[in-house]
């Protein structure tokens, strides 16, 4: 992404001062009504003078109205250059009037005893949720689990590793293979956990239990020991993930150029020895890319923990996610949830970042 | 004639013999995956065909072990007989069904506006915003991946509550557009940056303007990954399910809610949930199929450079 391969135009502008006054009116106009709105709708909730709002409705739509504002002044002030602006200028605004307000305001809600149902309000307590979470033992039993789920992630790689050089070696019916592959990562997450977390591992007349009691295992039950049913939960996220890996890994595949391969087998290489030698460095970059994205989703799973266990048995397949998911539905703590979803946000960051440092060495392509 | 005078020597017949025994391991491994991958598809199918005794006995096979009736298809009013007539059922499955469908088209159409144009602009021009030049701003957008739901989850559902935008669609499409947005600019950069500037220097040079020539000539090129990029936050928005239940309650729930809330009541009917989420699923499996070559694309741009 270095400045050669950009476009460079060249334009003269001749933008006039009567032009400029006007869009720098338009922002700061917007902006001082933007600003008296926020105003009077504060000085309403404080309880100072009643303006006859009943929502900040009209603070949110003074704020689109300043974004518009400021993305046509742009053009109106700097021409050409704002134009260019424009193409970026929405989207950043969209993700940072969506992320960063929220998330400032979420640390203010994170530092406070909050509960939605209680009629008393917010309180500031300080360092109080801090505390209560260093002695919550289900929060670190949560993250313990999270750290077994990402090491799983090790053995869905090797299956969809394999998985893509069987569909990358001469078969016939390549499109039927690879469609069906492809289908579990279409289902929704809530589908699944249905149909086979409920309907297919019951313990009765589920035909995976059916299979389990033909194989000669004795009374299968997938979610009643912690170990059982987090493994339980670790195949069926496998399940519907392993396409996703297992794409990227094809397209990686079928870019290596057809000559290496070759010369590597005129070479002698064959079988074992030209997959560790020749393929596997080659795929390098593409599976650590793949593994990190991976991760990342990984350390997203709520869905299918929140429908089929609920977090049970005993917090043994407890996520994060669902964890904070229980709190609030059980005990509407937003204050509690939001800190503990912070520090999660946080150990997340370091987390990928250093991975991420250490990755780095990988993904850049040898030559 | 019995004997030959050409025959295939010693090392030529172990070789074949193991061509074909790695024939049949890959066939086997790749029927073997393909059963585990349809197989459950197949069992709720069937399953919403079956009756009571048909669920407990475990039969398969639609005709030969159970004769397939439209019950749990009546339940959420959607059988042949039930479909003239009234039916709330079938009211409030088409509700959910309509929710999903607006909020996912609407969040990942206007993921895909503002994404594709972030990332034109990104791959094209030079920025500076403050201290953030291009790749800053590029991992600014792409960072939006790591944050879990569960970090924005609680704040939005203070906000929304103040804005009287809980239980709204526009609440979770704008919600749906920012989780999707990463996946679009990642996609829509790597499209972008395979098309080469002379294309839009020489559209400059004919008198077109910036966003001109962005219209006339990048866009139409870049329109297989638009379409790559849509579809990925189609699936991704249409099965979203945590904003969903944190979110909404009465007139906004999407099909994965509806289809969550109804596991725990009155003892399970098994043909009627496997009927409803079969008709949760469908959707996605129908464009699974008919647009695997583009979902294909649009996972595979960021894997190899």
């Amino acid at each position: 992404m270095s400045g050669s391969d950009h476009l460079h135009v060249v334009t003269s502008d001749e933008i006039g001062e009567g032009l400029k006054r006007l869009g720098r009116f338009l922002v700061w106009g917007t902006a001082g009504l933007l600003a008296l709105v926020a105003l009077a709708q504060t000085a309403q909730a404080l309880g100072w003078r009643d303006f006859g709002f009943t929502t900040w409705r009209p603070t949110l739509y003074a704020y689109c109205l300043w974004a518009t504002a400021l993305c046509w002044s742009q053009v109106i002030i700097r021409g050409e250059q704002g134009k260019r602006t424009l193409f970026v200028l929405p989207a950043a605004l969209f993700v940072i009037s969506l992320t960063v307000f929220p998330l400032l305001f979420g640390l203010t809600i994170a530092f406070s005893s909050w509960n939605l149902s209680s009629p008393t309000g917010r309180s500031f307590n300080g360092l109080a949720n801090l505390r209560q979470m260093w002695t919550d033992p289900f929060y670190w039993n949560a993250l313990g689990n999270m750290v077994w789920y990402v090491l799983a992630i090790i053995v869905e790689y090797a299956i969809a590793f394999g998985l893509a050089l069987l569909l990358n070696a001469q078969i016939r019916a390549r499109k039927f293979f690879r469609v069906a592959f492809l289908l579990p990562l279409m289902l929704s997450p809530v589908a699944v956990s249905w149909m086979i977390g409920k309907s297919m591992l019951e313990a009765r007349f589920g035909p995976i239990s059916r299979l389990a009691r033909w194989l000669g295992v004795e009374n299968p039950a997938f979610f009643e020991t912690p170990w059982m049913a987090k493994a339980t939960i670790m195949v069926l996220d496998a399940w519907t993930f392993i396409p996703f890996m297992m794409i990227m890994l094809l397209a990686g595949l079928q870019a290596i150029p057809k000559e290496l391969t070759e010369a590597a087998k005129v070479d002698g290489a064959r079988g074992w020895k030209a997959f560790w030698e020749v393929t596997f460095p080659l795929m390098l970059p593409v599976s650590v890319t793949a593994i990190l994205i991976r991760i990342i989703f990984k350390l997203k799973l709520a869905d299918i923990v929140i429908n089929i266990t609920s977090g049970g048995p005993g917090g043994a397949t407890d996520t994060v996610t669902s964890f904070i998911f229980r709190e609030y539905r059980e005990r509407s703590n937003v204050g509690y949830g939001t800190m503990l979803a912070m520090v999660y946000l946080v150990l997340i960051v370091i987390f990928m970042t250093v991975l991420m440092k250490w990755a780095g060495r990988y993904t850049r392509p040898r030559t | 004639m019995s004997n030959q005078i050409f025959r295939d020597h010693e090392t030529d017949l172990a070789h074949c013999a193991k061509w074909w025994t790695g024939r049949i391991a890959i066939y086997g491994a790749l029927i073997l995956w393909a059963v585990i991958c349809l197989f459950p598809i197949y069992w709720t199918l069937t399953t919403s065909f079956k009756m009571a005794p048909d669920v407990m006995k475990g039969n398969m096979i639609p005709w030969v072990d159970f004769t397939p009736q439209w019950k749990g298809w009546e339940a959420i009013g959607l059988s042949p007989d039930a479909l003239g007539r009234e039916s709330t059922a079938r009211a409030e499955f088409l509700k959910r069904f309509g929710n999903s469908a607006i909020i996912a088209l609407s969040a990942s159409t206007l993921a895909v506006v503002l994404g594709s144009l972030a990332a034109y602009g990104l791959s094209r021009f030079s920025y500076r915003f403050g201290f953030m030049k291009n790749d800053d701003i590029s991992f600014f957008f792409l960072s939006q991946l790591i944050l879990p739901p569960v970090v924005l989850a609680l704040p939005f559902l203070v906000l929304y509550k103040e804005l009287a935008l809980l239980d709204t669609r526009i609440g979770l499409i704008l919600l749906y557009t920012l989780t999707v947005l990463p996946i679009v600019i990642w996609i829509m950069k790597d499209q972008f940056s395979t098309i080469p500037t002379e294309l839009e220097e020489a559209a400059m040079v004919d008198g077109l303007g910036i966003w001109g020539a962005f219209f006339t000539i990048i866009l139409p090129i870049a329109l297989p990954g638009m379409v790559a990029a849509f579809i990925l936050s189609l699936v991704l928005t249409w099965n979203e399910y945590f904003f969903a239940a944190l979110l909404t309650s009465t007139h906004a729930n999407t099909l994965p809610v509806m289809v969550a809330s109804q596991t725990g009541s009155q003892g399970i009917s098994w043909w009627s949930m496997a009927a409803l989420s079969f008709a949760a699923i469908l959707p996605l499996i129908i464009i699974g199929v008919a647009l695997e070559r583009f979902i294909i694309k649009g996972m595979a741009a960021g894997a190899v450079k």
